[in-house]
């Protein structure tokens, strides 16, 4: 158990910034998750930390312990690989052994120790097998249970669960989360998919470009995005993005939208001139065409989930998303009211896409623009197969 | 290991009967391919234990009627022949020493290390053999005799050490390449240095082609003639005492030689194969 500081740390990969002066504390005990998509520079940071990366600038402490200048293993990290790096000539016991052995610690201990991690993850049962002999999967927890075996102050995940495929990847992910809860490391986990990062993170640490952009709990990134960048990475649907002119009217304020009509803004809102209005599906209520009070706009596609419809919808020059009932009818080209709820827009000055009010807490990689399609694609949990 | 046809994505399934036929033909090519090596290796060795005079019999018969020892015993009593035999494996077992010790290292930094000119130095390990031995050989003798080890063991090792390593090299390095770096880094994280995990982890994953490797360099050794004539003269390797001393000697004789020259190269390959298939069997990408 240990607390992570990373300071100021910065590396270069031939010219560009792969981590560009990154800070970020973990708490001691605490589950962070590094976000972003590919190419963010996330796994970058990850090695680093282990010390597979010599870093070009800043620090990193784990513990009371410098340890920028410390080659991986005096580091007291256990790292889980991508794809899980199993040694395939050493059975499944001498592979969980491995890091013992290296300790030399005594036979009996690492016995225990290894039938221990064994037991926490249910593969006592493969432990004379050869990693060939097993699955993806059963690879996966055995990659996990040598990580545990060493009793690492700090454990740290390269994309785990990425590698298996959608049915076992949903399973592994509520199973990976108890386990870690139960042994309480401190634990940095790097992944591109926004549901994982969502569902088991304390904290998750969204980065973009090698910086750091947003590091909040896991509601507050996603009812809060810093910009426009993390509004639309984070959530499936991603936010939607309206541009707007903010404006006095009638003694409060509105904001209007062009060829749509106007939403009034919540008490206390102080806003004038071109603002972004970013509100989730599912905080749009479709209601009948032409009640007070609301935009209105067409119904270009229903998409049934069976849980919920998506519905896309035409307002103004711009494309909505809306989430529904499924008993809501609703016709194609259809023209309906949109309800939003003043209480959950998220405000975004028009010209840098980021929160208002939020520069206090947007990292360093905030207000770069947009989603591309191509770090969109990396984080939807269809691509990430 | 058995062949899994589950294991492949089949167009269609395919009936028992067209699976019997196709691994018959398989089995069919697997002997005709033994017989056509086999074959002569095992006329050579008839030849060589039957008596002298039954080695013009014609038409030969397969199977050996007499057997006797007289003309391989004869041969191996020959001047020099023996010492030529054993000078031949000591120079054999020094290559494969020095071009593994050399090679590998080498074949390791090119899989592994982006150093400036890793291209140029590939294309040069390989330039090497390009340049026509024949060229070499009066500069080589002469340099030899400088240098005096000219008509030694460890002269000729030398030179078959130069003549291997491009190949030692090349072949490593796909090997070491085949090894997943993370394996290497996996075995950091939980306690070595970099040594450590190239012993531990890299190398015993390496080992089928360093066998690979290490039969290459041995044949080489062994089969090679021209540099050994040109380096040794009192002292000759096996090869270049039966080029020199059996071109004139009866045909039985030769027999005897050419089955001389076979038994070492298939107790190496016998030893090594092992490795070659893989200690595992099945190795995890």
């Amino acid at each position: 158990m240990a607390e992570i500081r990373i300071e100021r740390v910065t590396k270069l990969f031939k010219g560009t910034r792969a981590a560009d002066d990154v800070s970020l504390t973990i708490g001691d005990g605490e589950f962070m998750v590094l976000l972003g998509p590919s190419g963010c520079g996330k796994t970058t940071l990850l090695r680093s930390i282990a010390g597979l990366e010599q870093i070009d600038g800043g620090r990193i402490v784990i513990g009371d312990r410098d340890v920028t200048e410390l080659p991986p293993r005096r580091r007291n990290i256990a790292m889980v690989f991508q794809s899980y790096a199993v040694f395939p000539h050493m059975t499944v016991f001498e592979n969980i052994a491995f890091g013992l052995r290296m300790r030399r610690a005594a036979k009996g201990d690492i016995d225990r120790q290894v039938r221990e991690a064994a037991e926490l993850l249910h593969i006592e049962n493969l432990l004379d097998r050869f990693p060939a002999e097993t699955s993806g999967g059963q690879r996966q927890r055995i990659a996990v249970a040598r990580a545990l075996a060493m009793e690492p102050q700090v454990l740290l995940m390269d994309e785990p669960l990425s590698n298996l495929d959608a049915l076992l990847r949903l399973e592994a992910r509520a199973e990976l989360k108890r386990l870690l809860g139960e042994i309480g490391s401190t634990t940095i986990y790097v992944t591109h998919d926004q549901v994982e990062a969502m569902s088991m993170g304390d904290r998750v640490a969204v980065m973009r470009a090698g910086k750091l952009v947003q590091v909040s709990d896991p509601l507050t990134i996603y009812d809060a995005p810093v910009d426009r960048f993390v509004g639309g990475f984070i959530g499936n649907p991603p936010m939607n993005f309206l541009p707007a002119r903010a404006e006095r009217r009638d003694g409060g304020r509105v904001a209007v939208l062009e060829d749509a009509g106007e939403v009034r803004l919540a008490e206390g809102e102080d806003l004038d001139g071109p603002v972004l209005l970013g509100i989730r599906a599912e905080n749009v209520e479709l209601v009948e065409a032409g009640s007070t009070g609301v935009l209105h706009g067409r119904v270009l596609v229903v998409e049934p989930l069976g849980s919920h419809n998506l519905v896309t919808l035409q307002v103004g020059a711009e494309q909505l998303k809306a989430t529904t009932r499924p008993d809501h009818r609703l016709e194609r080209d259809q023209e309906v009211g949109i309800r939003i709820d003043a209480d959950r827009i998220r405000w975004l000055d028009a010209e840098r896409e980021v929160a208002i009010g939020a520069d206090a807490v947007a990292g360093p990689g905030a207000g770069l623009g947009p989603v591309t399609a191509e770090e969109r694609d990396a984080g939807t949990p269809a691509a990430s197969t | 290991m058995t062949p899994a046809p589950q294991a492949v994505p089949m167009p269609r399934r395919r009936s028992g009967r067209e699976r019997l036929i196709g691994r018959g033909l398989i089995y069919l090519a697997a002997t005709l391919l033994a017989l056509f090596i086999l074959a002569p290796i095992y006329l050579i060795a008839v030849s060589a234990f039957t008596p002298r005079e039954s080695a013009f019999d014609f038409p030969r018969s397969v199977i050996p009627t007499a057997v006797s020892t007289d003309t391989i015993l004869f041969f191996l009593n020959a001047s020099g022949v023996i010492d030529a035999f054993w000078r031949s494996v000591i120079v054999a077992l020094i290559t494969l020493g020095l071009s593994l010790l050399i090679g590998a290292p080498a074949g390791y930094a090119i899989a592994r290390y982006a150093f400036r000119g890793r291209g140029a130095y590939r294309l040069a390990v390989l330039a090497t053999r390009a340049f026509p031995i024949v060229i070499l050989a009066i500069p080589l003798a002469v340099t030899y005799r400088l240098w005096g080890i000219d008509d030694t063991v460890l002269g000729v090792a030398l030179m078959h050490t130069a003549l291997a390593l491009p190949f030692t090299v090349l072949i490593t390095s796909s090997v070491f390449i085949s090894v997943p770096r993370e394996l290497e880094e996996a075995a950091q994280t939980l306690g070595c240095n970099p040594l450590q995990a190239f012993v531990r982890v890299s190398l015993p994953l390496a080992l089928p082609g360093l066998a690979a490797a290490a039969i290459f360099t041995w044949v080489l050794s062994w089969n090679d003639v021209f540099a050994a004539v040109i380096l040794t003269l009192r002292n000759p390797t096996l090869p270049a005492k039966i080029l020199t001393a059996l071109t004139q000697s009866p045909i039985y004789y030769q027999f005897a030689a050419g089955f001389v020259m076979l038994i070492p190269s298939v107790v190496v390959i016998f030893f090594i194969r092992r490795y070659l298939l893989g200690l595992w069997g099945r190795v995890v990408k």
